[in-house]
């Protein structure tokens, strides 16, 4: 008796998600079918010329403010693959992003600052590590997915923590690696400008691709993938590597921006702050992470500006969003639309 | 032996305490299928209300029931005002908002208390250590806390499996449209399931306050633990998140006393100082990883 009615609760409650899915599906499809060409030239050519602006006003708090968006724009962007396009709440992302980070700072330690050493080095640690992990927690679903990411995340931040020769608590100080000529900050900002926009064709590219339908139908509806025949379990992991991988570039990148890297790159509550950009941005939506990103940011240097207790006023437009605008930024301007 | 015995009491103490937080963040969780990040919050107010009550009456104990009944009514509102809205959200959402709730209090509390860590002093009655076995001599506070740590459990374990009220919060978590559908007041019963399990936070909070500093961020790392033991042993589930609170108190007491020695023992020095801690501290993980990967509803399944 239980069971029929739980079954009955469970189909129920399936076919109201089918019938939204597929509402958001077509909606995702009518949108996504071409890029916003107006928006997307018109961000390229500014943020190629902004260093221009930067370096004749001498402002380089905000060519710095504005690579740090970047570099997070494409963290997000990885974390919206599995969490928007393969509905995978991984609350672990610090994790891949802090290796990639930590990766330049070691090997820099060791003596090692080649960028063709350094670089690829830092993506393959973030991708084996995503594997791994990935491998064992794309066995569970829902709730658990969500715990048992976020607890090979700690795990993996108290054993990086746990050297002390790699600063510990500390963090460890990263110099920036070498391409034969040395980086200076505009160098980075271009650096970032590069990988985000190769990143996101790649991404875009994915998602528009079989793989990427794929992963999507089986974010729509995993049993039904599965009978038609897709391999469910190598369409997510390959995803969730992939994410990790490009998180992990993120992170080699912030290493290269900041020059230091601290332990709170892979602590939860970085974790927490990419889901947040992906929602802020709108979760699903190919610029999601691009957006989120960038309002995060904004947001936070706003409040940091009026008050020293900017978190508080963080927490609370995070909480204004999840509760009054969950799909985001990108939602807002559609209702707006409409 | 007595070193052994002395970690087991540490471990069981930590697992008791761990279970006052997971207790009710599972039932939470089974009930309304909704996860609170915000329970460790509950837990740092705990522990500040206790510290400055305490040291403007001059009695720990009268601290820490003050601080339970400020708790409590934090609680209260909180689940009024806002969790009520999460219910019906996706988990994701609840991550976030709960999320929020976190950067929000810990913030207000650097506001009131400043960002500098709260010295708490151990009643002066239960400062000396007693002699609980010839040639073991053990903390009397940290006796103290098992003991009322220890009642608590056995209460809300006694309510939970034999009272009417437990019976309804028990369907409640393992089946709620079918529980509600034979009458139980859910929202009714859940919300008083809520402000005891914030109570249970700050009882937590407020013994635990003299062990730990009381500071800014400590709801976390104990929220992540107390999730750590919920998740082994079968989210909804008060007899699973008692023995995972066991398990991670004394696995995660035992790994950071012992390892290092056995590493000693094993390995040449060197590798050894660094080996210990670092599988110590990722030891409790590595045990939910594999009990998640043997039995992936936990120990102590609720769902059928």
């Amino acid at each position: 008796m239980g069971k029929v009615m739980q079954e009955a609760d469970r189909a129920a409650r399936t076919g109201q998600h089918e019938a939204s899915a597929l509402v958001s599906a077509r909606r995702g499809i009518l949108r996504e079918r071409g890029l916003p060409w107006g928006g997307v030239g018109f961000a390229t050519v500014a943020l190629l010329v902004f260093p221009v602006f930067t370096q004749a006003l001498d402002w380089p708090y905000y060519l710095s403010l504005v690579t740090r968006a970047m570099i997070l724009a494409l963290a997000a962007s990885a974390l919206n693959l599995v969490l928007g396009y393969g509905g995978l709440v991984s609350f672990g992302h610090a994790t891949y992003y802090g290796l990639g980070a930590y990766t330049v700072a070691v090997l820099a330690r060791e003596g090692i600052r080649q960028a063709w050493v350094v670089w690829p080095a830092a993506v393959a640690v973030a991708a084996l590590a995503a594997l791994a992990i990935g491998a064992v927690s794309l066995r569970t679903r829902g709730l658990y997915f969500i715990m048992i990411t976020l607890a090979f995340a700690q795990m993996v931040y108290y054993f990086v923590v746990s050297f002390k020769q790699y600063g510990g608590q500390d963090g460890l100080r990263a110099p920036r690696t070498d391409f034969g000529v040395s980086l200076g900050d505009v160098e980075v900002y271009y650096l970032a400008f590069g990988l985000l926009v190769v990143s996101l064709v790649v991404l875009w590219r994915i998602v528009h691709a079989r793989f990427g339908r794929a992963l999507q139908a089986v974010r729509d509806n995993e049993v039904r993938a599965a009978t038609v025949g897709f391999p469910v379990y190598r369409i997510q992991l390959a995803a969730f590597v992939l994410s990790g991988a490009l998180t992990g570039l993120a992170g080699a990148l912030m290493a290269h921006h900041t020059q230091y890297v601290s332990p709170a790159m892979l602590s939860w509550p970085q974790s927490g702050h990419f889901l947040f950009m992906v929602i802020l941005g709108g979760v699903g939506r190919f610029f999601a992470g691009v957006l989120g990103a960038g309002a995060l940011v904004l947001i936070e240097e706003l409040f940091h500006v009026v008050t020293v207790s900017w978190q508080l006023y963080v927490g609370l437009t995070l909480l204004a969003v999840v509760l009054l605008a969950p799909r985001g930024l990108a939602g807002l301007a559609e209702g707006r639309k409409r | 032996m007595a070193l052994v015995i002395e970690q087991l009491l540490n471990g069981v103490q930590l697992g008791l305490t761990l279970f006052l937080l997971s207790s009710g963040l599972t039932l939470v969780l089974g009930m309304m299928d909704t996860i609170n990040l915000a329970q460790g919050s509950l837990y740092m107010l705990g522990a500040y209300f206790a510290a400055t009550a305490s040291a403007s009456t001059g009695s720990f104990w009268v601290g820490v029931g003050g601080a339970v009944a400020a708790t409590a009514l934090v609680g209260l509102l909180l689940e009024v005002s806002l969790l009520r809205r999460l219910y019906a959200t996706d988990h994701l959402t609840q991550v976030l908002a709960t999320f929020a709730l976190i950067l929000v209090f810990n913030e207000l509390v650097r506001m009131v208390w400043g960002p500098q860590a709260l010295l708490v002093s151990v009643p002066p009655e239960l400062a000396r250590p007693v002699q609980i076995l010839p040639g073991l001599a053990y903390s009397a506070y940290r006796l103290t806390i098992i003991a009322v740590a220890g009642l608590l459990a056995a209460g809300m374990f006694l309510f939970v499996h034999r009272t009417r009220l437990g019976m309804w919060v028990r369907a409640g978590a393992s089946n709620r449209p079918m529980a509600r559908a034979m009458g139980v007041p859910i929202q009714r019963v859940f919300t008083g399931v809520f402000v005891v399990s914030a109570a249970l936070s700050a009882v937590a909070g407020a013994l635990l306050g003299p062990i730990f500093a009381v500071q800014v961020g400590m709801g976390e790392e104990v929220l992540i633990l107390a999730f750590v033991a919920i998740v082994i042993g079968g989210i909804g589930s008060v007899k699973g998140s008692l023995a995972g609170s066991l398990l991670v108190g004394i696995v995660d007491t035992a790994g950071r006393a012992f390892l290092p020695l056995l590493f000693g023992a094993l390995f040449p020095p060197e590798v050894a100082s660094n080996l210990g801690p670092t599988v110590a501290s990722v030891l409790i993980y590595l045990l939910m990883a594999v009990v998640l990967f043997v039995r992936p509803q936990g120990l102590f399944p609720v769902h059928g």
